[in-house]
This record gives C-alpha cells, structure tokens and sequence, in this order.
C-alpha cells in the first residue's frame, strides 16, 4: 500500500507486479479514500447511496401504482366495488387479502437487491480488513 | 348486553397476565446493565425480534379495533390494517439497515448524531414522549373496555391492572426481559385470533356463507334482548314494536312500546327486547349501512363521509409513513445486530403482521351477522370478545371467547411494555437523569403513572381514532426527519428543527381539536379528523425549504455519516477515526 501512496515522493520505487496482488492493492486504496473522503470516496459513497434509494423509491412506486391507485379507481368507476372475484367484492378480496402478500413480495425482493448492492460495493472496496461492527457513532 | 362475556375470560386474562410477569422475571435474570436494559444487548436473532417487534406493534387497535371498525364502517376502513402493516414496509425500504447502522440508541440520539443539535434533541425527547403516551392512552382505555365487557368490572379496572402490571414489569426487567414477553404475545395473539375465526368459518359456511353486502341495514335473526350500558342515543329506520324494560324517552317503562322513526333517548341500565327480524338501530350519528354501501368502498369514508376520498388517503398516508416513527418500533431495530439483520428482521415482521390482520377483518365482517347489537350502543371495538360465544354458543363459544380476551389482554400488556420501555428510555437519559440503571426505573413509573391517570380520567375516546392519531404525528414529525436525514445530504440541524415543529405543533393542534373539541362537519371536520395529507406534506417542504436557506450550515462531516449509515458494517468503514 505504501508504494501506491508514494505518489509524490522522490522516486517511485519499483515494485513486482502480479495480478492478484494488485488487485488487493486497488481495493485497500479505494477503503483508504472512502475513510479520507477524497473525491473517489464521495464518488464511491454517493453511488452506494444513489444505487439504494433509486431501488427503494422504484419499489415503493411499485407499491403506489399497485395499492395507491385503488381508491381513485374505486371512485372512478363504482362497479369495481360490485365485482366478485373468487366469490369475494373485488375490494375486500385486494384490501383484505392480496394487499398483505403483495407487501412481502416487494419487501423480499428489497432485501435480495438491497444485498447486491452492497456485496457489489464491498467488492470494489475490499476485502474486510479489522471490522469494528458495532461500533458506535463517530 | 345480552351476549356476555365467557366465564372463562377473567381465569384467561389472569394466566396472561401471571405469565407475562413470569417470563419478565425468568428474562430479568440476564439484565445486568443498563445496555442490557435498553436494547438488550444488541444479541437477538431476526426471528425472535421480528416476532417481538410484531407483539409489541399488534395493539388494541389492531386486535378489537379494527375489527370494531370493519363492522362499522366497511371497505373503506380495509385500509388501517392494510397500513398497518405497509408501515413497515416503508421502513424497510427508506429506514431500516440505515437506522441500525447509525448505532444510535433511541430517536433523539440520531437526530442529535446526525445533526449535532441540542434543541433538536430536546424537542425529539418532547415528541417521543407525547406520540408515546398518546398511544399509550387506548391501550389502557381498551383493557378498561375489555374487563368491563367481560366481567362488568367498572372502566378504570381494567386500566389500572395493565397500567400498573406493565409498570412494574418493565421497571423491573427493562427490554431484555420484554423481548422474551412480546415474542411470546406475538403467537399467543395470532393462536387466540386465528383459532376461534377456523371455528367461526365453519359456523359462516353452515349457513351457506350467508351474503352479508345485501341491500339491508343488519337485523337481528332471532328474538335479541339488549342491556345498555351506558346512556345512548339510538335512531331507528322505521317503526318499531319492542319490549323495553328501564328509563327510555324520558320516562320509566316496562313492557312493550311501539317507537317512531328517529330518535330515541335510553338511560344506562335499560334492557330492550327486539323481536326476530326487527332491522337494528343504530347509535346516533352513526350511519346506518346498508350491506350495500357497507361492503363498497367510498361509502362510508370510515367515518368521514363527506370527503370519503380525502379521507382514505390521509390514512393511507397516516399509516404508511407514520410507523416509522413511532418510538416504540423504532427502539427494536437497535437490538439488531447489523444493518442486514435489520432488513431481515423487518421482512419477517411484514409476514407475521400479514398473517394476522387477515383475521380482524373476517371478526368485523361476520360481526354485522352475529353481533349486530354492538352497533346499537356503538361499541364495536368489543366484537372480537364477543363473537365467538355469540355465533357459537356452548362451551366451545366460551372456551374460544376466553381465548380472545386472553389475547386481547396480550395486546394491551404487550404493546404498553414497548412504549413504555421507549418512552422511559428517553425520560431516564434526557429529562430525569444520565440514564443509569435506577434513573431507568424512576423513569418508568413516571411514564406509567402519567397515561394512567389520564385514562381514568377520560371514559369515552375512540380507540382507534387516537391510534391514527398518534400515526398521524409520527408521520408528521419523525417520518421526514428520518427519511431526509438518511438519504439527504443537504438536511441542515435549522431545517429539521423548523421541520419537525412545524408538522408536530400543526398534527398536534388537530389530535387535540379532534380529542376534545366538538364534532366538526365537512372540510375542517375532516382535515383535522384525518390530517395526515396535509401536515406531512407541509413537515417535509418546511425541512427542505428551510435546510436549503441555511445550506451553509450541513454538517462538515457530512460524508462520513453517510458512509457509516449506509456501508455495509463488515467493511469497518466510518465507524473510527482512521489512524
């Protein structure tokens, strides 16, 4: 690590070079800018957070159009409320039932995607190096 | 009433209650310090807490409530359990792992590490205090309720026995001890709800699933006799001859009458004897539904049904963003081990919380066929403890209804113990002390004295009512302070504060306006009935507006927050000063 931060030293010094060795080097580098708050960290950071609330704002918008929508459509056309499905008012078949599935659906699929994001970032910052896990703030 | 409780409900309610401060005394072998009392420890696993999280949540809203409301109101009221539980979707998706990550203790502790303000945090301090006893009140309101259907005990009974069991438990053992407790009152909850409605569906199928949306308002199937327990005013649809026995209309009579259309007046005590067929009054200002317009949506706008779909939406948006909120939903995530096991956590809580609010709907449904008196006195929420014996009749009807009131006692011990530890929790490190183990116990006989007071003051307030009201405060004070401050860098301490005051002072003034005002007819009525549309809206514009006029003052370590709250914790990152 030390060799790729000598960047403005005297004269790099010549180091060996292999593949996997770099790549451990590159992922300690991106950690150590994370923790200094270069601009790669932000870049880092703020793709993490972006990633994580576009996949939370696009689900609860799929929450939205599926649910959100019922009452004005109840409102417009009145018949829905006269319609049985499976021997239930459409209604109390979505409200009372399928509403509750629906919720752990998307929910689920938040936490599959949720953990890909952040097994892709733990990637590009590498691998664990003394986890502190619990530590309180600051 | 003429359906009475079960005899078995008092013994019932008595194992629960023994049994809840047996399991609290067993957890308080393994308190020792004051993290252990607080968030225990942070060493629960995500099936244990998902299962105490949906004990401590599954309140008396949601066990006679919602069903109370369902007989009631019909469709439209479909959507409080529908947000009940969509709440927590909502904190899965925008708060949860975050929450975690930030390894703050209570609510204050984030907005003042989040933000580094002190006024923040004292006025954070203000609203878990006030959402906390306010959802504390129907809590024991519904026991009161509950003991007084059941065994005719007077109001304050019942509150005082939850009030003061909860206190001491929770003084004793702190959160440690009620994890164990809410977990178990989690399946005892689902087992005593989901149990008598297998029964109650076989009873429905019997009678050839009979339509209950049929162009009538509910009649009474056979010759009905009726105890009013307290005075009430009913308004009958047509005339009607009945057998009245008591203090009606203004004068004393015994033996039959034949009663106009409209209103009539009857004193606490009278008995009433509807012949079979007779169409059941209602109480007055309650509408009558036909099956119609109760099974619609929109017909009843649950209570508001000048502006049925302003009103929908306003709880739509109460109750999905107000979870989030609620202290003592928000305390569990911290027994959390990382930001994962939060996720998971949450995802299993949606799956128990799903399972059961399939139930208060059939209770409330099935309640206009089996138990249609309620709607004469109004009281409602009192379905679930009847219905069983009422329907089934027998000593299995009595059984299955000492087992509701078991759970319904569960209800109220459970979630009362969850806003108490909160609510203490935040007393005993803010206001009354530096949060040690005995500031912890002072703090929560404060905070169990102060709601039981208040509940024995105040007889009649609408259980459900006040539950969405303390959403709508969660929603508008914490809900936008929590999802600006993970996911939004240009939140400033100003903006929040401004935020936050401006939600709660104008949620604040409709709960009280509504609570104790008078009865408020077309829009005012219901934007102060359902504010949630309104004020949450106004709470997040006033934290953006005014964060973005004091964009000089975000915090200088604004990045490093945001790698703490959203790294994943096994990278290490954030969490020390690099050496």
């Amino acid at each position: 690590m030390d060799s790729l931060e000598a960047d403005g030293g005297p004269a790099p010094r010549r180091v060996r070079v292999d593949l996997a060795g770099r790549a451990v080097r590159r992922a300690s580098y991106s950690r150590q800018e994370l923790e200094e708050q270069t601009q790669v960290g932000e870049v880092l950071i703020r793709g993490l957070v972006r990633a994580q609330l576009a996949l939370a704002l696009s689900l609860a918008g799929v929450v939205i159009l599926l649910l959100g929508t019922l009452p004005i459509a109840f409102a417009l056309f009145p018949a829905l409320g006269d319609v049985y499905v499976l021997g239930l008012r459409l209604p109390w078949l979505l409200l009372g039932i399928l509403a509750y599935p629906l919720l752990y659906v998307v929910g689920w699929l938040h936490v599959r995607q949720a953990e890909r994001i952040e097994d892709d970032f733990s990637k590009a910052v590498g691998p664990t190096q003394d986890p502190e896990t619990n530590g309180p703030w600051q | 009433m003429a359906v009475s409780g079960s005899p078995y409900a008092l013994p019932a309610i008595i194992v629960v209650t023994v049994l809840t401060i047996g399991i609290g005394a067993y957890g308080l072998r393994f308190s020792r310090t004051t993290s252990d009392f607080l968030v225990a420890s942070r060493s629960i696993s995500p099936g244990w807490n998902a299962s105490a999280i949906s004990g401590e949540y599954l309140s008396a809203a949601s066990f006679l409530g919602v069903a109370g409301l369902v007989m009631k109101y019909g469709a439209d009221v479909l959507w409080y359990p529908v947000g009940f539980a969509a709440g927590y979707l909502a904190l899965l998706l925008f708060v949860a792992a975050p929450l975690r990550r930030s390894g703050a203790f209570t609510l204050p502790d984030f907005a003042e590490a989040r933000l580094g303000s002190r006024a923040l945090r004292r006025w954070s301090v203000f609203f878990v205090v006030v959402i906390g006893w306010l959802y504390l009140l129907p809590q024991l309101q519904g026991a009161g309720l509950t003991l007084r259907t059941l065994t005719g005990a007077p109001y304050w009974v019942g509150a005082v026995v939850v009030g003061v069991v909860v206190t001491v438990n929770v003084a004793n053992g702190g959160m440690r001890s009620i994890t164990f407790v809410q977990a178990f009152q989690y399946w005892l909850k689902l087992t005593a709800i989901a149990v008598p409605a297998f029964f109650l569906l076989i009873v429905w199928q019997s009678g050839g699933f009979a339509d209950l949306s049929g162009g009538q308002a509910p009649t009474f199937d056979e010759q009905t006799s009726v105890r009013v327990d307290t005075g009430v005013t009913v308004v009958l649809g047509e005339p009607l001859t009945l057998s009245v026995d008591g203090f009606a209309d203004g004068a004393d009579v015994d033996g039959p009458v034949r009663w106009t259309a409209g209103d009539h007046q009857i004193a606490a005590g009278t008995v009433l004897v509807f012949p079979d067929g007779a169409a059941v009054p209602h109480v007055s200002g309650l509408p009558a539904l036909s099956g119609q317009t109760w099974a619609a949506p929109l017909g009843s706008g649950g209570g508001s049904p000048d502006h049925p779909l302003f009103a929908t939406y306003s709880l739509i948006l109460a109750t999905f963003l107000g979870t989030m909120g609620l202290p003592h939903v928000l305390v569990r995530f911290y027994t959390n081990p990382d930001g994962r096991a939060a996720r998971r956590t949450t995802l299993i809580v949606l799956a128990l919380l799903g399972v059961f609010y399939l139930f208060p709907t059939l209770y409330g449904a099935l309640g206009r066929l089996y138990t249609p008196q309620l709607l004469i006195t109004g009281q409602t929420d009192a379905v679930v403890l009847l219905l069983p014996g009422a329907a089934l009749g027998g000593l299995l009807g009595q059984v299955l209804g000492a087992l509701v009131a078991a759970g319904a006692f569960a209800a109220f011990l459970s979630t009362a113990s969850g806003l108490l530890v909160s609510v203490s929790g935040v007393l005993s490190t803010d206001v009354m002390g530096r949060g040690s183990v005995r500031d912890f116990r002072r703090a929560a006989t404060v905070a169990g004295l102060v709601p039981l007071v208040i509940a024995a003051q105040i007889d009649r307030l609408d259980v459900s009512q006040v539950v969405g009201l303390a959403f709508a405060v969660a929603a508008s004070t914490f809900c936008p302070l929590l999802v600006l401050g993970i996911w939004w860098r240009g939140l400033t301490a100003v903006g929040a504060l401004a935020g936050v005051l401006a939600g709660g002072a104008l949620s604040l003034t409709a709960v009280l306006v509504t609570v104790f005002g008078g009865e408020l007819d077309g829009w005012p009525g219901v934007l102060l009935a359902q504010p949630a549309a309104w004020t949450v809206p106004v709470a997040f514009a006033v934290l953006v507006v005014v964060s973005k006029a004091t964009a000089a003052r975000i915090p200088p370590n604004i990045g490093r927050t945001m790698l703490l709250l959203h790294a994943p914790e096994s990278l290490g990152l954030g969490r020390a000063t690099p050496s």
